[in-house]
């Protein structure tokens, strides 16, 4: 075995950990975008599309190769801006803090009486 | 390839981004920013390829980029947020489409001097083909299903697993000489050849309900077809990326089938939803009826409680009805009634899907409850609006250990003190499961499409 794949496969084995890693705690609210962002992260074929369309010498090579780079094109620019359009209606709201502190406080409002209601 | 030092370096960048960018997406507050950080990682890692040394045909390289991304962003520009699923599974085909064939012309290249090439070229050239191929016409065939132009049922046939054994045999087989041939191109068009029925065929007997969970899967897929490329061509900003949507989607996928409290073995294989087909009858065997209201007798009696939980489902996203849904919620708070909503983790046909439709509605983010919040509110609730949802609010899932969906976590809609159901029929949900919750005294049903429910409702509310 090489150790140009002996790297290769250290850092396939690390990327696996840091994938799980920086995801484990993910609210609900986010899994679709989430998965859309994701999801065009691995348009990063386009690279390897790049990379055979550049070194392409026959017609199919050509064909294939175009097709691969609008492709992948298509994946992480469709991806990203679908994925910005959602985040973007999460976060129109007036004021997210205000909304978090009002909601905190309305709980309370509520806890009190609730507790009111089982003395009662 | 003849990297240089700048190349490296604009590749170790662009990960960082990547890696930077997903953290940032799993926090609300910092989504937005993540979605950015990983774009530019995307930005830097294209650029350091289009000005690496000795590649040809650069005009046309770019050429493809912009139609590529002007497609894209053409697509995703106007889109509904109802279309979302399939959105995210078309843009995934297209990635899988892309590795695969990359990988293909890869092996291609290594079958002409295979052992200049070696053995990781022909071995992930051969992996990415599969992986690539199976995500391409597995998310096509989810984009059918999703689009309604495929059947949303389950395909099931007797002989159904054998088919698909011998697929995978042949499909596996085909790659192993493939490989031990050294790079013979004759098993590698076999391979094509199991792998692309294949890919529809582990597609085609999931039921639609469980196509969000099946898109997660094949999203992973595409990025380990991504990160198989990577080793073909050495390059270490496509294992890293590929791998990290490999693993968060794996993840991503495990979560979800927990939402559902089920394994991802049987979300694949059991078929979830054909023949299920339990009778319309309780179970003494005599088939009950459910109580209709009227339009007007739903509006007073929404006008005239204290607490109200609206609980949406795909109905009312299909409907388009969540604006009707926002103002009507909006008229009843005028009139002083306690609005919220109760959103299930599998509401919708993505997870969190019926968040973004009601943000997008303009949905105040502080009236949406998630299930552990509001679960105990609704026995202290009037009533229960179940507009479009079915088996999220069935109380089937606590009660009834011979239901396919005993132990999802639900809803409990039917504790509130009385429950209105806006449905178009009385056909049962995805899954295909009677509900009794419907056959309740204390539950009516209002009939019709979503949106013209709504509307009624509404009308009748400000003739009040």
């Amino acid at each position: 075995m090489n150790g140009a794949l002996l790297a290769e496969l250290y850092v396939f084995v690390l990327a696996i950990f840091v994938g799980i890693e920086v995801i484990s705690k993910v609210p609900v609210v986010l899994h679709t975008p989430l998965m859309s962002g994701t999801n065009a992260i691995h348009g990063i074929v386009v690279v390897g599309g790049i990379l055979v369309l550049g070194h392409a010498t026959t017609m199919l090579e050509m064909v294939l190769g175009c097709t691969a780079v609008a492709f992948g094109a298509m994946n992480l620019s469709g991806g990203f801006f679908v994925t910005d359009r959602m985040l973007e209606m999460f976060k129109k709201k007036p004021s997210d803090k205000k909304a978090a502190a009002d909601k905190l406080a309305a709980d309370r409002r509520e806890k009190d009486r609730r507790a009111g209601e089982r003395r009662s | 390839m003849s990297e240089g030092l700048f190349h490296h370096a604009a590749y170790l960048l662009a990960s960082i981004l990547f890696i930077i960018g997903l953290k940032r997406l799993s926090s609300p507050a910092t989504a937005r920013s993540g979605n950015l950080i990983a774009s530019y990682g995307m930005a830097v890692a294209v650029l350091a390829t289009l000005l690496l040394p000795g590649l040809a045909h650069r005009p046309l390289i770019v050429g493809m980029l912009l139609v590529g991304t002007a497609l894209g962003i053409a697509g995703a520009r106007t889109v509904p947020m109802t279309d979302m699923p399939q959105m995210v599974a078309l843009l995934n085909g297209l990635g899988g489409g892309g590795a695969a064939l990359v990988s293909i012309l890869e092996f291609q290249a290594a079958s002409v001097d295979p052992v200049l090439a070696g053995p990781t070229a022909i071995v992930s050239g051969v992996l990415g083909t599969i992986i690539g191929m199976l995500s391409f016409v597995g998310s096509m065939v989810a984009v059918g299903k999703l689009t309604g132009k495929l059947s949303e049922k389950p395909l099931q046939f007797p002989g159904i697993q054998v088919l698909n054994g011998l697929l995978f045999v042949g499909m596996v087989g085909s790659g192993v000489m493939a490989v031990a041939q050294h790079a013979s191109m004759m098993w590698f068009l076999s391979l094509l050849a199991f792998a692309t029925p294949f890919g529809a065929m582990l597609v085609l007997p999931i039921g639609g309900a469980d196509m969000p969970v099946v898109i997660s899967l094949l999203n992973s897929f595409t990025g380990l077809a991504a990160a198989a490329t990577g080793f073909v061509l050495g390059n270490n900003t496509l294992i890293i990326s590929g791998t990290l949507v490999g693993a968060s989607g794996t993840l991503l996928t495990q979560l979800m089938c927990k939402a559902m409290n089920r394994s991802l073995a049987n979300v694949l294989f059991a078929g979830f939803g054909a023949g299920q087909v339990a009778a319309a009858a309780g179970p003494g065997g005599v088939k009950k009826a459910v109580r209709e209201v009227s339009m007007d007798d739903a509006a007073v009696l929404l006008a005239n409680v204290q607490s109200l939980i609206i609980v949406p489902g795909y109905g009312m996203a299909v409907a388009q009805a969540q604006h009707g849904v926002r103002e009507l919620a909006d008229l009843l708070a005028k009139r002083g009634v306690d609005v919220k909503y109760a959103i299930h983790p599998v509401a919708g046909r993505m997870p969190g899907h019926m968040n973004v439709l009601l943000a997008e509605a303009n949905v105040p983010y502080d009236q949406l409850y998630d299930l552990e919040q509001i679960n105990p509110d609704f026995e202290r609730t009037d009533v229960a609006l179940i507009i479009g949802a079915n088996d999220v609010v069935n109380p089937a899932a606590r009660t009834d250990t011979s239901s396919p969906i005993y132990g999802m976590p639900i809803l409990d809609a039917d504790k509130s003190k009385y429950v209105i159901v806006i449905k178009r029929s009385m056909n049962p949900g995805f899954a295909g499961i009677e509900n009794e919750l419907y056959y309740d005294p204390r539950c009516s049903m209002l009939f019709g499409d979503a949106k013209k429910a709504i509307g009624g409702l509404l009308e009748a509310l400000k003739a009040l």
